[in-house]
């Protein structure tokens, strides 16, 4: 279990490339700078790419969690 | 910050090659590089407001096309047509409707993976500011009008419109589908 208290989440479950990172950019857009994003996403393809969508934004990755089928993302908005 | 363009070349009007150029321009979009793609020849029906919707695949010329039935019509049946066959025959090609049935079960599988529809990719692609350019030599040879063509596209343009796009950047990159 994560520790981390988001700010907001975003239910990606279901979607597949490359609906988790565009919806994850819009969501983000809705946060203020500091603030934390949750991410759920079933898209095994979304364990590499919401890494290099932070690497290529600047946005802080802080913990991927797996369970259950799901993988959990906490994002830190830049 | 140097200005990234990534410009997509879309020449193909197949459901399955009217993916890569949205799939790749909203996605470059979204981090934070400007994009744009060039609809040219077959690829103009991508935006075509009529032909958008009535995009297909061909199981003829296709020999790479599985027999994959959407999840919801699984079942002992087709599950040994899957294991028997590894694609449809290309001789089934030839049967008049079968091309439209291979499109409504490709369209059923897409939906049902939770894989966006082309027209749901198109907004994601405008609302990222996305340049949709319709090649204006192919509107005139294919007679489409703009208003035949879907809202929210640049004007129609050409060869050097384009290149001066990619040009402008300091780092273009071009890819052609």
């Amino acid at each position: 279990m994560a520790t981390i208290t988001p700010d907001k989440t975003l239910d990606a479950s279901g979607l597949n490339c490359p609906l988790p990172v565009l919806k994850t950019k819009k969501a983000l857009e809705e946060l203020q700078s500091g603030q934390v994003l949750e991410v759920i996403t079933t898209d095994p393809g979304a364990k590499a790419d919401i890494p290099a969508f932070c690497n290529r934004t600047g946005h802080q990755l802080l913990e991927t969690v797996e369970e259950g089928g799901k993988i959990i993302f906490y994002l830190r908005k830049k | 910050m140097a200005t990234e363009r990534l410009a997509i070349i879309a020449t193909k009007g197949t459901l399955d090659m009217a993916y890569p150029p949205l799939i790749l321009a909203s996605t470059a979009a979204s981090l934070g590089i400007e994009a744009a793609v060039f609809f040219t020849f077959y690829g103009l029906n991508i935006v075509h407001k009529k032909k958008v919707n009535e995009l297909k695949i061909a199981p003829v010329g296709n020999p790479a096309m599985p027999m994959a039935f959407p999840p919801s019509m699984q079942n002992p049946i087709t599950n040994t047509i899957s294991s028997v066959l590894p694609g449809p025959p290309q001789i089934m090609g030839i049967i008049p409707g079968m091309t439209d049935l291979m499109s409504f079960m490709m369209k059923k599988t897409i939906k049902e993976h939770g894989v966006a529809s082309i027209p749901e990719l198109l907004e994601a692609c405008k609302e990222a500011d996305v340049k949709l350019i319709p090649c204006q030599m192919t509107m005139e040879l294919f007679g489409y009008k703009y208003e035949d063509l879907i809202d929210g596209l640049e004007p129609p343009a050409g060869a050097a419109t384009f290149i001066n796009y990619v040009t402008e950047a300091d780092k273009p990159m071009i890819i052609f589908v």
